[in-house]
């Protein structure tokens, strides 16, 4: 899968389907140019983050926190030991983007770091990869040797006398490893459970010491920020919401991939570059953020621009900018019955509101969908998330919650007709029409 | 225990961080391991636990916490197909029911001429190429349709 259309792209400019991804062929387009100059010019790390301030660029996981500050955060004087860390343990249903960016560009992503890395006075950094990518781990890797092959990597980086070595970690199948803090226990070679916070990573990180963590697509999305200029680049997007971003989209569109638009590019846009709807369906809710985020009915989303500010105000989450699109043939009880199976399966266990709660969630919503749903079920949900939210280490508890409260403020009708009736309102041959597994069917 | 080339192998990823702090190539080491023996038999995670001087019990941790670790023998072949929302949308559910129906196994179930091992996976990250499975941890396969899915059973001996 490469990506398969971009509106005013910044970041895929020239990606030629993932093949030209080498060393030589980023430097052709422009490729750590941006580092170069930072070096000639002597450019200093407090202009570095003020110029990255500015920008306006947001974390590109999910949780949209302006990486300028968060680079700010991390101690000046500290002289043992600095750390940045990459998270491409990108496992949040629906979301691929950082798949892609590491097979098309993952020098956009190393020369990121670099500069990342100079900006808070890192000596060393890791890029946290998905496990399930055995093929992107190797790719990254090759990248990384021609990137220390070539000086932009390791010792006395192009002269300057910064050093700056970085590796890249293999995950091997934990979904809570993409919170920040498991995802440093991975690293240091435990279970992926979350560390309470405070203290932040910019204070107690890997090892300990101060560590900056972001998400690929922001990594990748800094040279661009520097080639270009702060002000361009906030332009790019719209107030408060700079840039563009990629968007996953999934589920029941013609063309599922990655698209690469600007924020605040309406969703009917999207929609329409996605092929539109398979088979000339009709939309009927879309989860816009990852699984984590609350669905939104088609209504709903039809009349929402993709950036931050609009989907929070529709009630859900732009996150990591996955788009989950589901047609009439969808039984909203079975999509929130396999997200609840997620949840309980990846919840760490740590926190007892979390491990016991999403079980229940499942247990409950899974016996509704099998026709053993009873009357008060729907209150008994809705109390269930009151008292998981909030109430754990980390996340996941709300990730498990959000979806729940979600589907039932906005489907609950399909839910009450799965309880009075033992039975779907959407039959059975209709929801198999969907999927298209059998072609013929279709 | 191990051959050498693995032992190297696990050496690279010990180069990788800080002197002192070998046990941070702990998933690495066990997933060495476990691509060279097919699973992970207790006398390998206390191998590899020795190798990196850290607790066995604390290796065992690492090795029952992810879901790609094999603790019991599996078939020549893994196949993990994903069924998660966004493949189940595009036919994740239906795969997997046809290649159990194919293989005349369940999932967490091994043929029993130990060819193949079918397991339920999670988010691969690939969402747009549903549906989706993963071939023995690292070759992933996308758009798995019955021809697809056919081939592909075909070409695994």
């Amino acid at each position: 899968m490469a990506i398969l259309g971009a509106l005013n792209p910044i970041l895929t400019v020239g990606w030629d389907g993932g093949a030209a991804w080498r060393l030589q062929d980023y430097v052709k387009r422009g490729g750590y140019k941006a580092l170069g100059r930072i070096f000639e010019e002597r450019i200093s790390p407090d202009q570095l983050i003020g110029e990255i301030k500015k920008s306006g660029l947001r974390g590109r996981g999910g949780a949209g926190f302006p990486t300028g500050l968060k680079w700010s955060f991390m101690p000046k004087d500290f002289k043992d030991g600095k750390y940045i860390v990459c998270n491409t343990d990108e496992g949040e249903p629906g979301t691929f983007k950082d798949r892609d960016i590491l097979r098309g560009n993952p020098h956009a992503v190393i020369e990121g770091m670099v500069i990342a890395a100079y900006a808070v006075g890192a000596a060393r950094g890791y890029n946290y990869i998905h496990g399930e990518i055995w093929d992107i781990y190797k790719r990254f890797e090759e990248a990384l040797d021609e990137a220390r092959a070539a000086g932009f990597v390791g010792k006395n980086i192009l002269g300057s006398g910064f050093d700056f070595e970085l590796f890249a970690h293999h995950g091997y199948g934990a979904y809570i490893c993409g919170e920040e803090s498991a995802l440093l226990e991975s690293i240091e070679g435990k279970k992926g459970q979350p560390r309470f916070k405070p203290p932040f990573p910019a204070s107690v990180g890997l090892y300990g010491k101060p560590t900056t963590i972001n998400n690929t697509e922001t990594f990748a999305a800094v040279p661009f920020v520097l080639n270009m200029g702060a002000e361009a680049y906030l332009e790019a997007g719209k107030p408060n919401n700079a840039g563009t971003k990629l968007f996953s989209v999934s589920g029941h569109v013609n063309r599922p991939g990655n698209y690469e638009i600007p924020l605040g590019t309406p969703f009917p846009v999207l929609l329409e570059m996605a092929g539109g709807m398979r088979g000339g369906r009709k939309l009927k809710a879309c989860i816009p953020g990852g699984s984590s985020a609350p669905v939104l009915p088609a209504e709903v989303i039809m009349a929402c621009t993709m950036d931050y500010d609009a989907i929070g105000k529709a009630g859900s989450m732009l996150g990591s900018g996955a788009v989950i699109v589901m047609d009439e043939t969808t039984c909203m009880v079975k999509a929130l019955e396999r997200l609840s199976y997620f949840y309980h399966e990846e919840s760490c266990g740590q926190c007892t509101p979390c491990r016991e709660g999403t079980g229940w969630l499942y247990a409950i919503v899974h016996r509704i969908e099998h026709g053993a749903g009873r009357p008060e079920d729907l209150d008994l949900l809705r109390g269930i998330t009151a008292n998981i939210m909030g109430r754990t280490v980390c996340a996941l508890g709300d990730a498990a919650s959000m979806p729940v409260q979600g589907f039932l403020k906005h489907f609950r009708d399909e839910f009450e007709y799965h309880i009075e009736n033992g039975k779907c309102l959407v039959p059975p041959e209709v929801q198999r029409a969907g999927s298209t597994f059998f072609k013929a069917t279709v | 225990m191990l051959t050498k080339e693995s032992i190297q192998k696990i050496d690279r990823e010990i180069a990788k961080y800080p002197a002192g702090r070998k046990q941070s190539a702990v998933m690495a080491a066990l997933a060495i391991a476990q691509e060279e023996l097919g699973w992970l038999p207790s006398e390998a995670i206390e191998f590899v636990a020795n190798y990196l001087d850290m607790p066995p019990i604390a290796a065992y941790e690492v090795a029952s916490f992810y879901n790609m670790y094999d603790l019991k023998p599996v078939g020549r072949h893994k196949l993990t197909v994903c069924t998660n929302l966004p493949c189940m949308l595009s036919g994740g559910v239906d795969a997997a029911e046809y290649l159990k129906k194919k293989l005349g196994i369940g999932f967490n179930e091994t043929t029993p001429d130990g060819r193949f091992t079918l397991k339920e996976g999670e988010c691969m990250g690939a969402c747009g190429d549903a549906p989706v499975m993963l071939v023995s941890n690292r070759r992933m396969c996308g758009g798995m349709r019955p021809d697809e899915i056919d081939k592909l059973l075909e070409e695994l001996e």
